[in-house]
């Protein structure tokens, strides 16, 4: 196993997923194939290829320090889902028994 | 203080608490950087702005945007680096920091992990004569994040609160972690290296470093050890506590102070300290523990994929090196040797504005000393009066080192002087200009003088006859009187030396 239902559980948690024990029953297995495929890359991967996060090879990919106008208000907050004094309203963050 | 029964058993002071335990301290510091546009995107970074009126795609994270690194950001970053005696890493990539809050529209911020941009250098602070080197562990890039208000609860606390309101103004603003080695032991030279940290980067004009603004903000790491015995090894390390977001000198030295008598009372009980983030409030001087709701650690740091990395030159670092102006360290040991300022006298001038002015006032021909004088007194306090900062006043260094010129020649008194000041400052044009407009040069030796002595002489005979017949110091009121016939244009010492003479003194 390269990874457990614990371990899955524990993700979905960290990313605000409510997941069903079926669902983690149906999922773990997919993701340990998933990830064991994945894996078969670093197999053939040698000591002399670097590990990369692009595909493209540039560095350095700069903007200079110049503003841009931003968003009008009222476009800046038309997907939000509450607004209060030009602001994003948001649910309460701690919980009560906290 | 008299404590209560009940804790005057259990509450070490703090003198006490130090004398058995070791602090072991460490600072996390962040700095917003003073660039005009954010980190990532050309929004404004200017400060009190309607809320989310400075905001885009892509500081709001909205799908299909993509951020964009500011140079500026890149090369304040690096000269910090450098300023603290750190190494630029030749490459290195940002990373996402995952969490789930709302100050970030993306569910994750844009920072750096493994791999930060300058690591292992140094900054020295000066507590009471003595050096303490804290070494500085990383200085890394990330995106500040929004702010929230939080409504319904007491005085805008989170706890309590029915829900809060986020303004993204600040999100995705260039902002800067500095990071220390667990090398402080005191809450002076905590306090003393956040402020050395602050003139630094105040001297690299890369931030306005305002900590009441939230421009500077300083977290605390403390735990403490049982001292040993001379030669004996030191204890392991005690388990640390966090205490988040001081925004004042002040408050950084109360909070570790706080921390250190609180983790002492705890010990000594046979408690454990737990690892915890904790709040410092300003007005009972304690800290309470903070949220401990997200398991904390977990933030599945990654390469971000939307960047590319970092590969800084030689060449690049060293021009950026070559733009690096003389630092508060390198300026103290400087005014000290050529003009024989005291660090407190540099303190005291910092403190008030002045510093650079006097610096400028003597470099246009004025003596050290009346310069330091004028400003640090006279010239701060019209400032204050008007409430503008020194420089922000309608007097200049070339005007001011004038002025002290003509009361070295005797041409002005003190008194004369603050005439001249207050010309300048109504805009009657230079120091001479409004001498002469003002018809305010010293009288010393021509016939008016003379005659007006005699006049007073003759006025107040009594006095007179007094100082004849030895009083010297009799002579003050006729003195008084001259300087009053004379409108305050002559100098008090040569009306006095003149008035002597005549009594034959």
């Amino acid at each position: 196993m390269a990874i457990t239902r614990d371990e899955i559980a524990h993700l979905a948690r960290l990313s605000r997923l409510a997941l069903s024990d079926e669902e983690l029953d149906t999922l773990a297995p997919q993701l340990d194939v998933i990830i064991g495929a994945v894996a078969r890359v670093a197999e053939v991967a040698a000591g002399d290829i670097p590990p990369t996060t692009h595909a493209v090879p540039l560095t350095n990919v700069f903007r200079a320090d110049i503003t841009r106008p931003s968003l009008p208000r009222t476009d800046a907050l038309a997907g939000a889902p509450a607004v209060e004094d030009g602001r994003f309203r948001v649910p309460r963050i701690l919980d009560m028994d906290e | 203080m008299t404590p209560s029964a009940t804790t005057a058993a259990t509450t070490p002071t703090f003198d006490d608490a130090v004398a058995r335990y070791e602090p072991v301290i460490g600072l996390e510091t962040h700095v917003e950087l003073g660039t005009a546009s954010k980190m990532f995107c050309g929004c404004s970074t200017v400060f009190g702005a309607d809320p989310n009126t400075q905001v885009c795609p892509t500081c709001l994270g909205l799908p299909g945007s993509l951020p964009v690194v500011n140079e500026a950001a890149v090369r304040f970053a690096v000269m910090i680096g450098l300023a603290l005696n750190c190494s630029v890493s030749p490459w290195c990539r940002f990373a996402r920091k995952n969490y789930f809050y709302p100050d970030m529209p993306k569910n994750f911020q844009i920072s750096q992990y493994d791999e930060p941009l300058c690591e292992n250098g140094w900054l020295d602070v000066e507590v009471d004569g003595k050096i303490h080197r804290v070494g500085i562990t990383r200085v890394h890039m990330e995106e500040d994040t929004g702010k929230s208000l939080h409504v319904g609860g007491a005085t805008g606390r989170i706890h309590g609160a029915t829900h809060s309101l986020v303004d993204y103004n600040r999100a995705g603003i260039p902002l800067i972690e500095i990071v220390t080695e667990p090398d402080v032991r005191s809450p002076e030279v905590a306090r003393a290296y956040v402020d050395e940290l602050r003139e630094l980067c105040r001297a690299l004009t890369v931030s306005d470093v305002r900590m009441e603004q939230g421009s500077l903000r300083c977290d605390a790491n403390v735990s403490l050890r049982p001292r040993t015995a001379p030669g004996e090894p030191a204890a392991p390390y005690g388990t640390r506590s966090e205490t988040k977001n001081l925004n004042s000198l002040r408050s950084v030295e109360r909070a570790v102070r706080h921390e250190i008598v609180r983790q002492a009372t705890r010990l000594d009980a046979g408690l454990r300290v737990v690892q915890e983030t904790r709040h410092f409030d300003e007005a009972s001087g304690t800290t309470s523990t903070g949220r401990s709701k997200e398991e904390a650690t977990d933030y599945r740091y990654f390469p971000e994929p939307d960047l590319t990395p970092l590969a800084l030159t030689h060449e690049y670092v060293d021009a950026v090196r070559a733009t690096i102006p003389e630092l508060p360290a390198q300026r103290r040991a400087r005014l000290a040797g050529d003009y024989g300022f005291t660090p407190t006298d540099i303190v005291n001038m910092r403190n008030a504005g002045v510093l650079d002015l006097v610096e400028e006032t003597i470099a246009a021909g004025a003596a050290v000393e009346a310069a330091r004088k004028w400003w640090l007194n006279e010239l701060a306090r019209r400032a204050a009066d008007a409430g503008v900062t020194p420089t922000g006043l309608a007097i200049g260094p070339f005007d001011v080192a004038r002025i002290t010129e003509m009361i070295a020649d005797g041409d002005l008194t003190d008194a004369l002087a603050r005439t001249v000041i207050d010309g300048v400052l109504a805009g009657e044009g230079t120091p001479d200009e409004v001498v002469a407009g003002r018809g305010l040069k010293l009288v010393s030796d021509d016939g008016a003088l003379t005659e007006a002595v005699d006049a007073v002489i003759a006025a107040q005979p009594a006095i007179a006859d007094k100082v004849r017949g030895g009083k010297v110091n009799a002579v003050g009121p006729l003195v008084g009187a001259v300087m009053k016939a004379m409108k305050g244009q002559a100098d008090p010492g040569t009306v006095r030396k003149l008035l002597l003479e005549r009594l034959g003194q």
